[in-house]
């Protein structure tokens, strides 16, 4: 099993015309079984194409009407892509991966607003995806380092948790589902409820979460898992050495008013009973530490 | 994007919210002219650089006749003024606010921020205005009232008033006040507002509630749809190697240490910035060159972090995905070879096509001191800094 997306999703391509869309639809269709899992892809005004073998359409409830397909990414670019999360939403997927960097705060408010009430899951904005080795990869994320296991890997960066995935792999360790929440201040599922997912996942046996600055999400979920956490869970924060006020790239990665520092975020996981090595090298060893104790 | 505090009166104004009378100078002479020009017999002379705490750094004076608005206006224009936000080097002031003086009954403090965890605009008021709010958040955490405004229906008159009163703004005022927060709340949301601080807020003795202060931080993301914000944005505030790089799509931002990272990804860049410390050295800077890492991009760069005279050595930390590490290493060679490298270079590709990167480095005859993992990197790249 695996958490969010797997071998049977049926996976829509929002912004599936534009470059960088065609391109990572182009790839994942090429991974695992992408090619039976991508069966639509929509830009407004262009149904009736096809991309990469691919039937497009203006909209997502006309794909979702002919395809069926339940799990929509977005490839928007940021002044249409909260939109393009609503309309995702009212068409009822049930999960939304947006990759989209850059959108405005308020257009999020806006829409996770708008999303209260409905069963949607939304991951991201501005995150690399979501994979789930040898099945199904929906995402920027390089594939062939992946590898069918039992690790679940939660991260709010992109490259890191490449890094991270690249030495589970080496050291044997492969993993259950991959997701990258995000690097954005307002944003869909958090490092506590993906950690809620992975405890419920059958086949997830540890999991490795890369915390950064900015906001309390990891202290948050440091405190649930403190409570309930069944599985060894190790992790690392990025940014000891970035200074306040500074925003470190991410839009959510700022220490601001004091709060949102590494330091506090690793006293809480550690606190918590979670692993957390101060070395980024380190993080497939201390999972594999940790799964022998 | 940051703006000075008579620029965000001027938008406090068009929405409605009372400011004091005032005008921006760029010289004594100027200064002088405004305090004329708004009358009265008490004038404040404040600094305008972007970072806060300048009345303690002595950036902000009251002045009881023109000609003491001469001599502030003299003395303050020009300063290096040092403040807990500026660093120990300080900032120029080159523009001031001379505005009218106001009788000050009370300060208050009113802040907008977005609240991540309810994923709404939070308004934070408080009693204790004119000191950090963080330290009245340490100390007197009670005495901060917040409102979680409903993006649907904006900040309501029931919620402003319930606030104004909570702060001790006495009932005759309470719907002036409540206005007031209104206005700012509004102001916030058409302009995509990262922050919004007035600080203090204050009740005059004639009765009146009124913004003494405005720092008002945008989102980045939202700028393409404020043309009008951009011409705000003041480029000597801004540090000038942020500047440059941001024009080639680099997200660097200066430190004080001596080892140039270049990295892509931010979560990367961090973790590279942490890893260094780790091993004893400590970097000069944080730098993502994002998905792409051109040529062109690494070559900006490379001329970017040897500007630093404090830099010892540089370390290029690449994680290929899409991006592959030969196309990175041929990027890494021809600005290598277009740049003047005068310091230790080492490199740590992985990812995708690594085998090929590392073989174009080493048939590349460039001084390049090649490394596996990321400790590997870290440890190569503080001896190499040390033997400097």
């Amino acid at each position: 099993m695996s958490i969010l997306i797997n071998k049977d999703s049926r996976v829509v391509t929002q912004g599936i015309t534009g470059k960088t869309g065609m391109f990572h639809t182009h790839h994942s269709i090429a991974y695992a079984n992408g090619k039976n899992c991508y069966v639509a892809g929509v830009t407004p005004k262009k149904g009736g194409q096809e991309v990469e073998g691919v039937p497009v359409f203006d909209s997502v409830a006309e794909a979702k009407a002919a395809t069926n397909c339940n799990v929509s990414v977005i490839y928007v670019p940021p002044p249409f892509a909260a939109a393009a999360i609503d309309e995702a939403v009212d068409a009822e997927m049930e999960v939304v991966i947006c990759i989209t960097e850059g959108i405005p705060v308020k257009d999020m408010i806006r829409t996770r607003d708008r999303m209260k009430g409905s069963s949607t899951i939304l991951v991201g904005p501005n995150c690399p995806g979501v994979i789930t080795p040898e099945e199904i990869k929906i995402g920027i994320m390089p594939g062939y380092i992946h590898m069918k296991g039992r690790i679940g890997v939660v991260s709010r960066s992109g490259t890191l948790t490449y890094e991270v995935v690249d030495q589970l792999s080496k050291l044997g360790l492969g993993q259950s589902t991959c997701v990258g929440i995000g690097g954005d201040p307002v944003n869909g599922l958090k490092h506590l409820d993906v950690m809620k997912m992975f405890n419920d996942d059958p086949d997830t046996d540890g999991v490795v979460m890369c915390g950064e600055i900015g906001g309390t999400d990891e202290e948050e979920c440091a405190a649930w898992i403190a409570d309930n956490m069944t599985k060894p869970v190790v992790g690392f924060i990025a940014g000891v050495t970035a200074p306040p006020g500074k925003r470190m790239g991410h839009a959510g990665a700022i220490i601001s008013g004091g709060k949102g520092t590494a330091d506090e975020k690793i006293a809480a996981l550690e606190a918590a009973g979670v692993g957390v090595t101060r070395n980024p090298s380190d993080m497939g060893k201390l999972m594999a530490e940790a799964l022998q104790r | 994007m940051k703006i000075h505090e008579y620029q965000g009166k001027e938008i406090l104004r068009e929405y409605g919210v009372a400011v004091p009378n005032g005008k921006a100078c760029f010289s004594v002479d100027e200064a002088v002219a405004a305090a004329e020009s708004i009358g009265g017999n008490k004038w404040v002379v404040k600094a305008q650089i972007h970072a806060g705490g300048r009345g303690k750094g002595g950036g902000v004076k009251l002045a009881d006749s023109i000609d003491e608005v001469r001599s502030l206006a003299d003395e303050i224009l020009g300063m290096t003024l040092v403040t807990h936000q500026t660093g120990p080097e300080g900032k120029e002031v080159k523009r001031l606010l001379i505005e009218e003086g106001a009788p000050i009954k009370d300060e208050l403090y009113l802040g907008l921020v977005v609240d991540r965890a309810t994923q709404r605009v939070t308004l934070m008021a408080s009693s204790e205005g004119g000191t950090e709010i963080e330290t009245v958040a340490e100390e007197t955490p009670e005495l901060i009232h917040k409102v979680s405004v409903d993006p649907k229906t904006g900040l309501t008159d029931d919620e402003a008033r319930d606030l104004a009163i909570k702060i001790g703004i006495p009932q005759e005022l309470a719907g002036e006040a409540g206005k007031l927060m209104q206005a700012l709340y509004q102001a916030f949301w058409d302009k995509d507002c990262s922050l919004a601080e007035i600080n203090p807020l204050i009740v005059t003795d004639d009765g009146r509630v009124v913004a003494l202060d405005a720092k008002i931080n945008f989102d980045e993301s939202a700028m393409y749809r404020h043309p009008e914000l951009q011409e705000l944005r003041d480029l000597d505030e801004e540090d000038p190697d942020e500047i440059a790089a941001s024009e080639f799509g680099l997200n660097y931002i200066s430190l004080d240490g001596t080892i140039g990272c270049l990295v892509n990804g931010a979560g990367l860049a961090m973790a590279t910035m942490d890893i260094i410390k780790l091993y004893g050295a400590s970097p000069a800077n944080f730098l993502d060159v994002g998905g792409g890492a051109t040529t062109e991009q690494v070559t900006e760069a490379f001329k970017i972090m040897l500007k630093n005279s404090n830099l010892k050595a540089i370390l290029v930390n690449i994680f290929g995905g899409i991006m592959r590490c030969d196309v990175i290493a041929e990027g890494l060679v021809n600005a290598a070879r277009e740049v003047d490298l005068s310091v230790p270079l080492v490199v740590r590709l992985e990812g995708t096509n690594v085998e090929q990167g590392r073989q174009i480095l080493a048939a590349s005859g460039i001084s390049v001191i090649s490394a596996t993992t990321m400790a590997d990197a870290a440890e190569k790249v503080a001896a190499a800094a040390a033997g400097a």
